[in-house]
């Protein structure tokens, strides 16, 4: 399965997502911020960082890139598309998810290995979870603090269109504990913090069996797969 | 060299981290009779001719849709300068 990652300039979790792809056995596929076609990718990861430099808004300038043209119009069909931090960003100021992200409430940037309980599983990047798995995997963001107006808020939680939220800890400010939403399809999901950096033991968060042997975020990159397979 | 001024200030009943920072600052320095600081954006669009109606509706929805997002922020003035 050939999984698309996407640089544009100021990413910086490329290369991780392209690893995290190969461990669970897709095919990480680059894609540049200027193609104007999807190299016949299967799914789509927007990786962290911070595309150009964070100007304007988080994620602004890259919602105009070329190649999230192609992928909103792809998005619309059912190509999964998973954004991840700076990703996420782009995701909702490509109005693929609702709602938009602030400065965290404690004014810092906030890293840590981050507790999530998954609250959806009916997506092809989170169908390997059971429903309300505590997961552990790393968060580390600057603007992080997710908002939505009331109405929008009670049409995501009505519609169960939460899919991950924060654990013991809200780390930014988000509302109701925000983590990662899922859209109305589920194939578009966005989240703050970085599965692709607990894929492999010796790298990923601590567990009570061993320092750095968290790979719960191996699961969002195989369930993809899996997904893909079963297509 | 004709412009047409966006501004763009964070919804007021959003926490402005920066904006707080700064008034905690000042607060040190002595200003007590700051109550709060709040800060923005101004954007500049440069045009190398005159600036024309069509140019201020174009701006104004640049502004709305591009410079500004409307979950966190507002537009607060569109404005020419010649």
């Amino acid at each position: 399965m050939r999984i698309g990652v996407v640089t544009f300039p100021g990413t910086l979790d490329d290369r991780d997502a392209q690893r995290a792809v190969r461990l669970a056995g897709g095919e990480p596929v680059a894609l540049w911020h200027a193609d104007t076609n999807l190299h016949t990718v299967d799914a789509v990861v927007l990786p962290g960082g911070f595309s150009f430099g964070d100007y304007l808004r988080c994620g602004a300038i890259a919602a105009q890139a070329p190649v999230m043209e192609s992928i909103i119009k792809a998005a619309a069909g059912s190509l999964p598309v998973l954004g991840i931090c700076n990703g996420f960003q782009v995701l909702v100021e490509s109005h693929l998810l609702p709602g938009g992200l602030i400065r965290n409430d404690v004014q810092t940037f906030v890293c840590r290995d981050q507790k999530l309980v998954v609250e959806n599983v009916d997506t092809p990047w989170t169908n390997e979870f059971t429903l309300g798995q505590e997961i552990t995997i790393p968060l580390k963001n600057g603007e992080g603090g997710y908002i939505a107006d009331a109405e929008t808020l009670k049409r995501l939680e009505g519609e169960g269109l939460v899919a991950f939220r924060y654990k013991d800890f809200n780390p930014n400010g988000s509302m109701n504990d925000i983590a990662g939403l899922r859209n109305e399809r589920g194939n578009v999901v966005g989240l703050m913090p970085h599965p692709e950096h607990a894929v492999e033991a010796g790298f990923g968060p601590d567990t009570s069996a061993a320092m750095r042997s968290g790979v719960d975020g191996l699961k969002f990159f195989t369930s993809v797969i899996k997904s893909l397979v079963e297509a | 060299m004709p412009k047409i001024i966006v501004e763009v200030m964070p919804k007021a009943d959003l926490l402005d981290p920066a904006g707080k920072a700064v008034n905690s600052a000042l607060h040190r320095n002595g200003h007590s009779e700051i109550a709060n600081v709040r800060i923005g954006k101004r954007i500049e669009l440069h045009f190398d001719r005159a600036v024309t109606e069509a140019d201020i509706a174009a701006a104004t929805k640049i502004g709305e849709e591009f410079l500004s997002n409307a979950v966190i922020e507002d537009v607060v003035s569109v404005t020419i300068e010649n």
